[in-house]
């Protein structure tokens, strides 16, 4: 009975990974998306960088205000080696108020960003990466003039506790990046919040 | 975690309930039903895989999360409605374990939900995500649905309807 629950669940994953969103590998597209001091971002104005932190964020959820810190942390430690954090909101913003742009504004001073945080506010973007919750990181390698994914899931091991993290998923991938390897794991999950769409 | 430390944390879990209870006499009997389990994802996995004559329904949800509060209804009607056919509603908050006492237990209360609820205490989910459906990107709501000779995952949110329409089929098989 385990077997073919295990066989029919690996089914499954056959169907639907292939359905939706990018896998490692796959060539990201760029964007340009309105940013909280009011300028609008796009991946390929970061001209020196080597690659893009991309984290699907907001302000309400409360595994994304767990991961704040450590967000802030990620990027003064990666801006510098090439590897700027950009949060990108894809909640309808209706359908969630907390999640509003004033909203971001605001919590991007009570906590003082030092990344971009756009709002994807046509709701065209997330899909075509596959995010499916917040915080869902997308780790984008440049390749020429190309961003690639290059490691996609979660910041740590335990969004609980930093102190408890044994784990740095992301900042291995992009130490791993850097050292010009192949992130391990390439793709990790977590517990998170919907994105949420207007019904 | 060790068991014995979920175990330490249910026992202080009863004593505060109990004490609760001790200051609210006429409450006792329902207070004592509001105790929670807690477990990690060892002590959890059996109720994944139980092979009974029962259909489970296993919803992961937490007292944050909208869409999950939103959705909770439609999982006490079912099991209002197919307890007795053999439904077996579980609802595994993903809550910490620090708002059990003053976010989960007065949720319970509040939405007299009757479904039994269990806490899911294990922060390192990349490892147990992929046990539950290698289907599940993380995100909650999130429902199992199986019995016998039937296994679905949802990574969405349900109306009773919904949950009805798969359901019934398979109530029918048992």
């Amino acid at each position: 009975m385990k077997k073919l629950f295990s066989v029919l669940s690996l089914l499954f994953l056959a169907l639907t990974v292939s359905a939706q969103g990018y896998s490692v590998g796959d060539v990201a597209t760029d964007f340009r998306l309105l940013n909280v001091d009011g300028s609008y971002v796009s991946m390929a104005d970061y001209e020196d960088a080597r690659g893009i932190v991309l984290i699907f964020s907001c302000n309400h959820c409360p595994y994304v205000v767990a991961y704040e810190d450590r967000m802030i942390e990620l990027h003064n430690e990666y801006a510098p080696k090439g590897f700027p954090v950009i949060a990108i909101n894809p909640n309808d913003t209706i359908a969630e108020p907390r999640d509003s742009y004033t909203k971001m504004i605001e919590r991007a001073r009570e906590k003082n960003f030092p990344f971009d945080y756009v709002i994807d506010a046509d709701q065209e973007i997330y899909p075509q990466y596959g995010a499916t919750r917040t915080p869902h990181v997308f780790l984008l390698e440049r390749v020429d003039d190309e961003f690639v994914v290059a490691y996609i899931g979660a910041i740590d091991d335990n969004y609980r506790d930093a102190a408890q993290v044994e784990e740095r998923y992301l900042a291995n991938a992009i130490d791993a990046l850097l050292a010009g390897e192949r992130p391990d794991p390439e793709f990790t999950r977590a517990i998170g919040c919907t994105i949420k769409v207007r019904n | 975690m060790e068991p014995t430390k979920s175990l330490r944390k249910l026992l202080i879990l009863l004593i505060l309930v109990t004490g609760m209870t001790g200051l609210q006499p006429g409450f006792s009997s329902a207070a004592d039903q509001r105790a929670i389990e807690m477990m990690d994802f060892d002590e959890f996995s059996p109720w994944l895989s139980r092979e009974t004559d029962s259909v489970y329904v296993i919803n992961f949800w937490a007292t944050w999360c909208a869409p999950c509060v939103r959705e909770i209804p439609a999982f006490e009607q079912l099991h209002a409605t197919y307890a007795d056919s053999g439904v077996k509603v579980l609802l595994v908050s993903l809550d910490t374990p620090a708002q059990v006492e003053n976010r989960v237990i007065p949720f319970i209360e509040r939405m007299d939900i009757q479904s039994q609820v269990l806490l899911l205490d294990d922060p390192i989910s990349n490892r147990w995500i992929p046990l539950v459906s290698e289907e599940w990107s993380g995100a909650i709501p999130a429902t199992v649905i199986y019995s016998r000779d039937f296994r679905g995952f949802y990574e969405r949110e349900f109306k009773f309807e919904e949950l009805e329409a798969i359901v019934k089929p398979l109530i029918r098989d048992l």
